[in-house]
């Protein structure tokens, strides 16, 4: 099974669950994260947001990322989209989906991928409102999110 | 040596998508930065220490004391935010 897909079109949510349970008895739960374009942002409305990337930095880093989770919580299949190109409010931008054998590992698998994706996928985004464009800036907190799991980032951090 | 250097999102923007830089010798990361930056005008305004800029080595999050050898794809970028 293709675990990375980094794409320009949509994705099928209900297709990718199933892919991830599909001939492995063993799995009990299936967790999915779906992230979408907000369509305001500090009280401004976002007509439009356009995803950068990195191609070929951005499958290896996502890649290795499922290599150091799968182990850690034990998942028996892992999945991650992320949608490239001109989104709009609504659309949906990444798709991170696990199974393993018990939902505990699978709601951690889950959340733990979103949290490194956020800080260490090189992945840009640049808002479209009413005031222009402006590229969005990394926030702290995501830094925080990751270091729960005993990971460090600086990604956010000013210099 | 050659150094393969890429730009990305709002540096891009600035500097352009990349260029090929020679080096006289191997340098750490930090290094290639101060020299691109010295350069000055909109290379030392995106570029220049203070400016929240992080770094790739061959596609690896790097930092900027990691060595840059003959060959080595580069890249500078502002912190990420996917997801």
């Amino acid at each position: 099974m293709v675990r990375v897909t980094i794409q320009h079109e949509d994705f099928d949510v209900g297709r990718e669950f199933d892919a991830l349970h599909a001939g492995d008895g063993g799995v009990g739960a299936v967790v999915g994260f779906v992230g979408t374009v907000r369509g305001r942002d500090g009280g401004q409305p976002v007509q439009a947001l356009e995803l950068e990337h990195y191609p070929g930095m951005t499958e290896r880093t996502i890649e290795a990322m499922i290599d150091v989770a799968v182990p850690r919580f034990g998942l028996h299949a892992a999945r991650v989209i992320h949608r490239v190109g001109l989104l709009s409010a609504g659309d949906n931008i990444v798709f991170v989906g696990v199974a393993a054998a018990h939902r505990g590992a699978a709601f951690e698998g889950c959340e733990f991928l979103m949290d490194y994706l956020k800080t260490q996928a090189p992945f840009w985004k640049k808002e479209t409102t009413p005031e222009g464009t402006r590229w969005v800036d990394a926030r702290a907190a995501d830094d925080a999110a990751l270091a729960r799991w005993g990971q460090t980032s600086d990604n956010g951090a000013a210099t | 040596m050659k150094i393969h250097v890429r730009y990305f999102a709002s540096l891009r923007e600035a500097l352009g998508p990349g260029e090929i830089v020679e080096l006289p010798d191997i340098a750490t990361l930090g290094r290639l930065r101060a020299e691109l930056a010295a350069r000055g005008g909109r290379y030392a305004e995106v570029l220049d220490r203070g400016r929240a800029v992080r770094c790739a080595l061959n596609q690896v999050m790097s930092d900027e004391a990691a060595v840059v050898r003959d060959g080595a794809e580069v890249a500078f970028f502002p912190p990420v935010t996917g997801g």
